[in-house]
């Protein structure tokens, strides 16, 4: 087993930022990985297991965040979490 | 015996036993745990977390089935906060560690959490405080064991008295046992009015604070067609009452008969009766009653309740729920009818008179994606069977021009991309105020028909807010000045040969149907449970017999000279509708 740890920039593109139904996309798609996975926004650092966590960070929409993830799934965590920041989480906007 | 009274939201007499619905608050003891006793606490808070967690879930589900999965998807966040792994571990380290007994730990944890929300100051955000709030309610009535009587499980009939209802609350009402409720607060136009009419449960709200003065087990009775609740009734007014139950049950199994027959006046005269609905699942209520057709399907129950804006799948799936279930028979769909300020959505600056502000057509024109993913899934329906699309607010020819050219661009994408739909989609408009009357030989040039909204015109036309109780009294529809509006209107649709309807309330009250058909109207589009009634009347009078009636209250000068002249024709007629 490999134990990885990696971090990438994301931004939420979604119009209404990350709100309730964003959090509930990002925590099931997180809880799929082993890896610990965290959320940081200004310093504030968020599990991105724990909705709660998400919400209190606020993040309205062209916030940047950095994704930190340890652990041996921690590379594709990222990627998929990334994608599904890139998709806006499938909340369309202009 | 003592009289409330308070806004008729739903009609219909309920006479029962009180069932008091409180804003519980809980008292929480600051009470600590003997060390020795810290994982059977441990546990207890486990195994609450567990029943409320399924207790959501089954919310989930019914919600799910009774309303769209719209609404269940909400319980899906709820649930996910409830089991979050950061709140469980504060309130079992609270618990391990500081020998917090597992209510208080629930409530400190909870309580902490809903005030970072709150102080975010995020429109959204303060609303997550009321979830929080909601599940730390939940496991302190699995902690306390102090199971109130529930809602969702009663076993007798009561009638429900509570400070507020939510509108989840309400489609959640059993309607085998609530016979009717009455909330302290709320308005004519809330979504809880609007919920308790399509449940057909006898409702009334604003009655103001009352819930101190009444017991659990008090005999009430909920008089939903004028808004009056009566507590501790004597002998009398409850025989009286269900001496009046008892003729409205036999007016209904009457009125049932006519269910099959034409809307037809004695003179041949066919009509278009058409049912007003909220929810796809109404559509049942408006065949059940023999609706010709949906004449105003709102779409407003998609934007509520939800966070984000719905897909072009949510609409679709609620459009062709109805479109379907109408066969052949004619829906017209209402575009967004809401103001900024109820989408959950902050208004880009507090908006000092939202009637007169941001909203229905203004706002979906101000929100392209937005109107477009709804117009989109409009066309679509559209393939299924016959659909006609309507917008909300027009005022000026412009606004219909632009809403026109949303949709012409909305039918070239889907041409693009090969979905089917009806490219001669028939578009109309509602008439709501002086201004789109007054420009109506424009605008008519340009629609399929129009449908005029008597509740806003009357609020428009007479400047008057009926949530407002110092003028309320003179929000009235059969006011002159808005019966000179509706004649100018229907006059005008008739020369040009463009066909009117009425979807107001003012449609769906008995009592104005002989003035409306005398002044030219052969579209009414109603309540479904108002349709047996409105039938029974056009069933009994002829065309001219009605313009004679509309020619009369025509010279009169007052609402109130109106409304006592009409009701009088209307008891010549048929007296039993008249309450």
């Amino acid at each position: 087993m490999v134990y990885q740890s990696a971090s990438r920039q994301v931004t939420v593109v979604n119009p209404q930022g990350l709100h309730a139904r964003p959090a509930h996309a990002v925590v099931t798609l997180a809880s799929r990985f082993r890896s610990d996975i965290e959320l940081v926004r200004d310093g504030e650092i968020a599990d991105a297991k724990s909705i709660l966590a998400i919400l209190t960070l606020a993040a309205a929409q062209g916030s940047q965040l950095t994704l930190r993830a340890r652990g041996e799934d921690a590379g594709e965590a990222l990627e998929a979490l990334t994608d599904l920041f890139a998709g806006g989480f499938g909340e369309n906007g202009e | 015996m003592q009289t409330l009274q308070g806004i008729a939201v739903s009609p219909g007499v309920a006479i029962g036993e009180a069932l008091i619905v409180g804003n519980e608050g809980f008292r929480i003891p600051r009470r600590l745990v003997v060390r020795d006793a810290v994982d059977e606490e441990l546990q207890r808070f486990r195994s609450a977390s567990a029943v409320v967690a399924a207790e959501i879930e089954h919310n989930r589900d019914t919600i799910s089935s009774q309303i769209g999965e719209q609404y269940g998807a909400i319980f899906a966040a709820h649930l996910m906060m409830l089991q979050d792994p950061g709140l469980q571990r504060q309130v079992e380290q609270l618990i391990r560690e500081q020998n917090y007994s597992p209510e208080y730990a629930v409530s400190q944890t909870l309580r902490r959490y809903a005030q970072v929300f709150q102080q975010l100051g995020n429109g959204n955000l303060a609303e997550r405080a009321h979830d929080i709030f909601d599940i730390e309610r939940a496991l302190l009535r699995q902690l306390l064991g102090a199971r109130r009587e529930e809602l969702s499980n009663l076993k007798s009939p009561v009638l429900v008295l509570a400070h507020s209802l939510s509108p989840t609350e309400t489609a959640l009402l059993d309607r085998q046992f609530v016979l009717g409720f009455v909330t302290e607060i709320g308005g004519a136009g809330g979504h809880t009015a609007i919920v308790a009419k399509a449940l057909e449960i006898p409702a009334i709200v604003g009655v103001g604070s009352f819930l101190e003065q009444v017991s659990g087990g008090d005999s009430v009775i909920v008089d939903g067609d004028h808004g009056r609740v009566i507590l501790q009734p004597d002998e009398a007014t409850i025989d009286r009452y269900q001496k009046g139950a008892e003729d409205h049950r036999s007016l209904e199994v009457q009125l049932r008969g006519l269910r099959n027959l034409p809307a037809e006046t004695t003179d041949g005269e066919r009509l278009l009766l058409q049912a007003n609905i909220e929810f796809p699942r109404e559509v049942q209520s408006a065949l059940a009653r023999g609706a010709d057709g949906i004449g105003l399907y709102r779409t407003e129950f998609l934007y509520l309740g939800l966070e984000q804006e719905p897909s072009e799948l949510d609409h679709f799936q609620a459009y062709a729920e109805v479109v379907r279930a109408m066969g052949d028979r004619r829906v017209t769909i209402r575009t967004l009818d809401l103001g900024a300020d109820k989408m959950g959505r902050q208004p880009q600056q507090e908006e000092r008179n939202p009637d007169l502000g941001l909203r229905a057509i203004r706002l979906s024109l101000r929100n392209l994606p937005l109107f477009r993913t709804q117009l989109r899934a409009v066309l679509r329906a559209s393939a299924l069977g016959p659909v006609q699309v309507m917008f909300p607010l027009i005022t000026t020819l412009q606004e219909l021009r632009q809403a026109k050219m949303v949709l012409a661009d909305a039918m070239e994408d889907l041409e693009e991309s090969g979905e089917p739909f009806e490219r001669q989609i028939p578009v109309g408009i509602m008439v709501e105020t002086p201004a789109t009357v007054m420009m109506l030989d424009q605008l008519l040039k340009e629609v399929d028909f129009i449908s005029i909204g008597t509740n806003d015109l009357v609020q428009y036309t007479l400047a008057v807010d009926r949530g407002n109780s110092e003028v309320a009294e003179r929000y009235q529809a059969s006011d002159p000045a808005v019966l000179r509006l509706i004649d100018l209107t229907i006059r005008a649709a008739a020369a040009a040969r463009v066909p009117v309807s009425v979807c107001g309330q003012m449609s769906g009250e008995v009592s104005y149907t002989m003035l409306l058909l005398g002044l030219g109207l052969r579209g009414f589009s109603v309540p479904p449970s108002a349709i047996p009634e409105i039938k029974r009347v056009c069933r009994s009078v002829s065309i001219p017999q009605c313009e004679v009636v509309a020619r009369r209250a025509m010279q009169l000068y007052t609402a109130r000279e109106v409304d006592n002249y009409v009701r009088e024709e209307l008891r010549k007629v048929a007296p039993e509708l008249l309450r």
